[in-house]
């Protein structure tokens, strides 16, 4: 399962992130590591991207960046 | 003896506010060689020997954006005597990673723990001492905003300097890894502290460390990275970040006792629950826009209080054309100045550099503005909003704003692009923005919808031509997407930051710098231009004076003349004056206009075009005809912007190439459309 599959309210655990590289090194650095819990708080007007929240702040990221965090 | 602190810290967590009230107005701006972002030097206002240094916003030291390239750089090659550690309070794990990774640089460091009050007001608890002793850093708590913890945290970060650090070795890394860390470290060269960090960088396969190595060295390490690898079983990129914020888990739950646990509403979500909300977040956001661009360009706003960006333009304007000319003027005249001297100071130099000067109050306003809606945090939420329309034509969420402000003046929307942070949306942001037809081009709709379209429906022109540039720049984007940005992914990982109420001061510093940078950058531009084209316009090549009624000898009617027959295909290259009048737009758009009245001998002037119709300016009925004039219109909001445009362009894209390129592009774009329109129009009527 990934963070692209939950609609807005619910919440998962990170498991891993599928990319490699520098996207992989951002998603970590903002403190999108396994083991953190993720809650999806909203999907933008147009329906992309999506609004999280994680650590206690709000990011947003894109439907396909969310498809590489998988969940456990 | 002199010391340089430098102030680091995660975008939004208040360092520019804390810099202002260091520095009070002692400070000055200074471009980074090479790259657009600004750096921001200041000296400490009760120790002139303290120099503070504010970086960019980062959130890692690992080189994502450019910005954060910069902020690393500094503090890893550089080495400030120290950095104060800016840490927002309110979201104190995710920023303590930044913490982390500066700890592991060696440079002594403090943590200004910034917003308690903030933290204070939620009900939670940050114990300072705790976290000062388990970290072994000075912890400050401040309130940057109202100025409170300054002495405190100044004193510390001068003491810390003072010292000799010692390693911190914080972060307990597991052991195959923390041997590779070892090993790494032992066969590189340098300071103890130094290397311990470049082993971790190495280890993470941060290319900018890897790139400094020689060969044998990076094959030697290499072996050392992989066999790591094959010990932890692990990616270790991912590793260390692991490693890292479970420490600060660790830290966070020994001194932060919070009052609710888990996710809490805040007052921003309940913001954000209407200012994003699925129906109201367009229109509530189409309504600021309007007020914003009412404000900065508009005659009145909702037709009725006047506006202050056009109202301060005709102060300066009047003062400018007025007083200041007539004085200047006066005294050459009375110091027996000549003819051709009054001319280049006259119509060259006042007329063309108070072109620029009467766009500064707009800019200033604006800046005002976008910085207000910056600062609060509700860019971030446009950005959001927005992002997926944009996408489909190769730009980012944040590409909205400087294309919007296009509409007004390309310079503040270059200048706006820069809070892209990712270099392909950066770069084709700005490409695009002069395709949005700004305030100087509508009077040259306005002359030939006056004369060469009488009896036509005067806004469906004006609106088409408003539309066929948004049109183009929608195609150009997917067009530059596929072509000269082709396989360049962007992402869109980004913070939304709380609400919150920005400081009256940073607010005008922040407007108060783009207005100085652009007086002087653009103007340099702008000035030199000027007196070129003066230079063309007034003198032959035999570089004889000429007076207003002999311009068709002048040096630029004769390269008009010989570089007309490239425009023929276009329908308005048999005659030299349209080719004069696009090339004295480029200092101002508006020129055209002015230009236009000269060559074409408008008896008194072109002011009463819309009466006159076409014997406002005789004669123009034979060089175009409707369509003709279409292309015309079209060609020059499409090619190249102004001087002042040229000159943003070029502070932003940071290269001479890449300005070369996104000329060369404006440039084709308009040939092609302006073809087009000639053609299809030309079987149409």
């Amino acid at each position: 399962m990934t963070l692209s599959e939950l609609k807005p309210g619910q919440s998962g655990i990170v498991k891993g992130i599928g990319t490699k590289g520098p996207l992989k090194r951002r998603i970590m650095d903002m403190g999108v590591t396994p083991g953190t819990e993720i809650k999806v708080i909203k999907v933008a007007p147009l329906g992309d991207p999506i609004e999280v929240n994680i650590r206690g702040y709000e990011l947003s990221l894109r439907k396909n960046e969310a498809l590489q965090i998988t969940l456990a | 003896m002199s010391i340089t602190i430098a102030l680091a810290g995660n975008p939004n967590c208040g360092k520019t506010t804390l810099f202002n009230e260091l520095t009070g107005s002692k400070q000055h701006v200074g471009n980074w060689p090479g790259v657009t972002v600004d750096k921001k030097e200041g000296v400490y206002r009760r120790n002139k020997d303290v120099v503070i240094l504010d970086l960019p916003g980062t959130y890692s030291l690992s080189p994502y954006s450019q910005e954060e390239i910069i902020a690393r750089d500094y503090i890893v090659k550089e080495r400030p005597d120290a950095v104060i550690n800016i840490v927002d309070a309110t979201n104190i794990e995710r920023n303590l990673y930044l913490t982390m990774q500066i700890a592991e640089t060696g440079i002594p460091m403090v943590i200004a723990l910034n917003m308690m009050d903030e933290v204070e007001a939620r009900g939670d608890k940050i114990r300072e001492k705790e976290l000062e002793k388990l970290l072994g850093i000075p912890v400050v708590p401040i309130v940057a905003r109202s100025g409170k913890g300054m002495t405190e945290l100044m004193r510390a970060a001068v003491d810390v300097a003072k010292e000799e650090a010692a390693i911190r070795n914080h972060v307990a890394y597991p052991e195959g890894l923390q041997e590779g860390i070892d090993e790494i470290a032992a066969a590189l060269d340098g300071a103890a502290k130094e290397r311990n960090w470049k082993a971790i960088k190495i280890l993470e396969g941060d290319e900018m460390v890897l790139r400094e190595l020689d060969e044998k060295t990076k094959e030697e390490l290499e072996a050392i990275v992989s066999q790591t690898e094959e010990k932890t079983e692990e990616d270790l990129e991912a590793l260390i970040a692991d490693c890292k914020y479970k420490y600060i888990a660790k830290l966070v739950k020994a001194s932060v006792k919070k009052k609710h646990q888990g996710h809490v509403e805040t007052r921003s979500d309940k913001l954000d629950k209407i200012l994003t909300n699925r129906i109201l977040a367009l229109p509530i956001f189409a309504g600021i826009m309007y007020l914003m661009f009412g404000i900065t360009f508009g005659e009145t706003i909702f037709g009725v209080i006047p506006g202050v960006g056009t109202w301060l333009q005709g102060i300066v304007c009047d003062f400018w054309e007025g007083p200041l000319t007539d004085m200047i003027m006066n005294g050459l005249e009375v110091a027996g100045a000549s003819g051709w001297a009054l001319s280049l100071v006259g119509d060259g130099i006042l007329a063309g550099l108070g072109g620029v000067i009467s766009f500064l109050p707009q800019i200033l306003i604006l800046f005002l503005l976008m910085s207000f809606l910056e600062d609060s945090g509700y860019m971030a939420r446009v950005a959001f909003v927005m992002d997926k329309l944009f996408r489909k034509f190769g730009l980012s969420g944040k590409s909205f704003i400087p294309l919007l402000m296009g509409f007004g003046c390309s310079v503040p929307a270059m200048m706006a692009s820069r809070t892209l942070e990712n270099d392909k949306d950066r770069r084709m942001t700005m490409m695009l923005t002069p395709f949005m037809s700004c305030g100087a081009k509508l009077p040259i709709y306005l002359m030939f919808a006056a004369t060469l379209f009488p009896n036509g429906n005067r806004t469906l022109l004006l609106f088409s031509i408003y539309f066929l540039g948004m049109a183009v720049a929608v195609i150009g984007g997917i067009i530059l997407s596929k072509t000269m940005f082709k396989g360049e992914i962007s992402n869109f990982i980004m913070e939304l930051p709380q609400y919150r109420i920005p400081t009256l001061k940073s607010v005008l510093i922040h407007g108060w710098e783009k207005v100085k940078g652009f007086a002087v950058k653009a103007g340099t531009v702008i000035l030199a231009s000027t007196v070129l084209i003066w230079f063309l316009s007034r003198f032959s090549f035999r570089l004889q004076y000429l007076e207003e009624d002999q311009l068709a000898s002048s040096i630029i009617a004769k390269i008009g003349n010989a570089i007309r027959f490239i425009f023929i295909p276009l329908g308005f290259g048999s005659d030299w004056r349209p080719i004069v009048g696009t090339i004295t737009g480029f200092i101002a758009k508006e020129n055209i206009v002015s230009t236009f009245g000269v060559l074409f001998n408008a008896a008194d002037g072109i002011a009463d075009a819309a009466a006159e119709g076409v014997t406002a300016l005789p004669g123009i009925d034979a060089v175009f005809t409707q369509v003709t004039a279409y292309a015309y219109m079209a060609f020059n909001l499409l090619c190249m912007p102004c001087f002042a445009a040229v000159g943003a362009l070029r502070k932003e894209m940071g290269t001479w190439k890449w300005t070369f390129k996104a000329i060369g592009f404006q440039m084709l774009v308009a040939y092609v459309v302006a073809f087009l329109i000639n053609m299809i129009g030309g079987l149409l009527f």
